[in-house]
């Protein structure tokens, strides 16, 4: 299935600048497998050391979170988008 | 006879409570002749009380809009004073502002937009100690913070209280918003139950930002602070808004209620404050990250010194090129993030000194170029902003 990933402002300095992928991926699995295949750097980000996702990092397809869906597993349609949505914190720092 | 007095006084503040004096009428008359405001949403707005943590990129247009649509009353925490930096985005102050307390100067900004209303002053950094205290006066919280623990604090303490909070979070051009903490609704640790480790996701001060980003984001915040005040409309609740401005694009997702969330989940595990700090993995600003305290380091001045005795150094530049462009010691230049395949062009028989920003990327990349063999790497310690403190002044902090 041919799917679009769009990768956060926080993560683009880890995929050549790219705001967004189209990657060929039967389930949410294989599409970040192959996201961080192609861009290593991106996969500390993504996963931890145990190799499960961040848990500051949501990933959705089209608008649903993938945690309420099959997680990894949750299989992807022609077309379908993911978003990849970590935590923020945000503001005016100095 | 005096009691009467105060009976007489007491009424008219009720009075005057209930009702909207002439000036009043005529100041929110754009609201007053739009049915879904009309008399009764611009009293409950006279009548409403707003906690707005945070009087920076987002608490100024919030606190602005609050105060110009007749909110009676408005707390406002920050700890802050007014910097230089700040004005490119913070439009509660202006450039006189310089040095007072952010507090002080978003007051008088807001009393003089419209001294009808109460303006409530917390001149302090939210803790767990008075969270709870300071929250409990209020109907409405909206978090315009600028970092974790502050955030799962308030996420927490509106969840204990039973507050919404309205939430807006920004980075670069990119916001988040929605309203976390409502009843029905899922809380920030719903939609993500733990904080990044630090030194995972760049702040606002590496990562920059577009100064009118947090005036969109900080507005739609205001917007739903609004429509929860005179309930009209669909909340922004279940509901998580991205806003791209750059593509100028808004996204919508789903935001589900985790029946498992350790604070407002079924069974909650997390029923009053705790240490947030400790649970962002945060102790103090001044603590050095893990890799800026161990690496090998060099002074400016020593650095300095060394360049001018004509010493065979090699100066490194982990920078992005853009900030090349800002102010540069003429090194050169490989961002941190293409150190690891751009390594060839390092000559590791040569004394190395690598620098960025404030010394914090430069680290990372000493203890990289170290565990890749390189045994003459320091690290220029304080980067950039050090050297135009301490050697050359000419050179523009950024």
């Amino acid at each position: 299935m041919a799917v679009k990933v769009i990768i956060p402002t926080p993560l683009r300095p880890y995929t050549g600048k790219k705001e967004s992928v189209e990657l060929q991926a039967a389930t949410v699995g294989e599409a970040l497998a192959s996201l961080t295949t192609l861009f290593g750097d991106l996969k500390k980000h993504l996963y931890s050391e145990d190799g499960k996702l961040r848990s500051f990092v949501n990933v959705y397809v089209n608008d649903e979170d993938i945690r309420y869906l099959r997680g990894d597993q949750t299989p992807l349609r022609e077309g379908d988008i993911l978003s990849i949505v970590p935590s923020i914190a945000g503001g005016t720092q100095n | 006879m005096a009691a009467n007095t105060k009976t007489t006084n007491l009424a008219e503040a009720a009075n005057a409570n209930m009702a909207l004096s002439k000036e009043e009428i005529m100041r929110y008359s754009r609201h007053l002749i739009m049915p879904e405001v009309g008399m009764d949403g611009q009293l409950k707005l006279k009548q409403a009380k707003v906690l707005c943590i945070g009087t920076g990129g987002l608490g100024a247009p919030v606190g602005l809009y609050l105060a110009a649509a007749g909110v009676g009353r408005i707390g406002l925490v920050d700890f802050d004073s007014v910097d230089l930096t700040n004005l490119q985005r913070q439009i509660l102050f202006g450039t006189q502002d310089i040095g007072r307390p952010k507090i002080e100067a978003a007051a008088d900004r807001l009393r003089n937009l419209n001294p009808d209303i109460q303006i409530d002053q917390f001149e302090t950094r939210l803790t767990g100690d008075h969270a709870l205290d300071i929250l409990k006066n209020y109907d409405i919280v909206v978090d315009g913070t600028d970092n974790f623990p502050t955030r799962y604090l308030v996420n927490d303490a509106c969840v204990i209280l039973g507050k919404p909070n309205v939430y807006g979070s920004i980075f670069r051009f990119e916001g988040q918003i929605t309203i976390f903490g409502a009843p029905a609704g899922p809380c920030y640790r719903c939609l993500y139950p733990e904080p990044p480790p630090p030194g995972l996701v760049p702040s606002c001060a590496e990562g920059g930002v577009l100064g009118v980003l947090p005036g969109i984001v900080g507005a739609i915040q205001a917007a739903e602070t609004l429509k929860l005040i005179i309930g009209k409309g669909e909340p922004l609740i279940g509901r998580l808004l991205l806003f791209d401005a750059l593509a100028m694009r808004f996204r919508e997702l789903k935001l589900r209620k985790n029946p498992d969330c350790p604070v407002c989940g079924e069974r909650p595990t997390i029923t009053k404050l705790i240490d947030y700090a400790e649970f962002c993995g945060v102790r103090g600003e001044e603590t050095a990250s893990p890799a800026q305290a161990g690496v090998p380091e060099i002074a400016p001045r020593e650095l300095k010194a060394r360049l001018d005795r004509g010493d065979d150094l090699f100066v490194l530049d982990v920078r992005e090129p853009h900030e090349y462009q800002i102010c540069n010691l003429g090194g050169h230049l490989i961002p941190l993030g293409e150190l690891s395949r751009r390594v060839n062009e390092l000559d590791s028989s040569r004394e190395i000194v690598a620098h960025c920003r404030s010394g914090k990327r430069s680290a990372e990349a000493v203890e990289f170029l170290r565990s890749a063999g390189f045994r003459k790497v320091l690290n220029l310690k304080g980067g950039i902003l050090a050297w135009s403190d301490e050697v050359d002044a000419s050179v523009p902090k950024y």
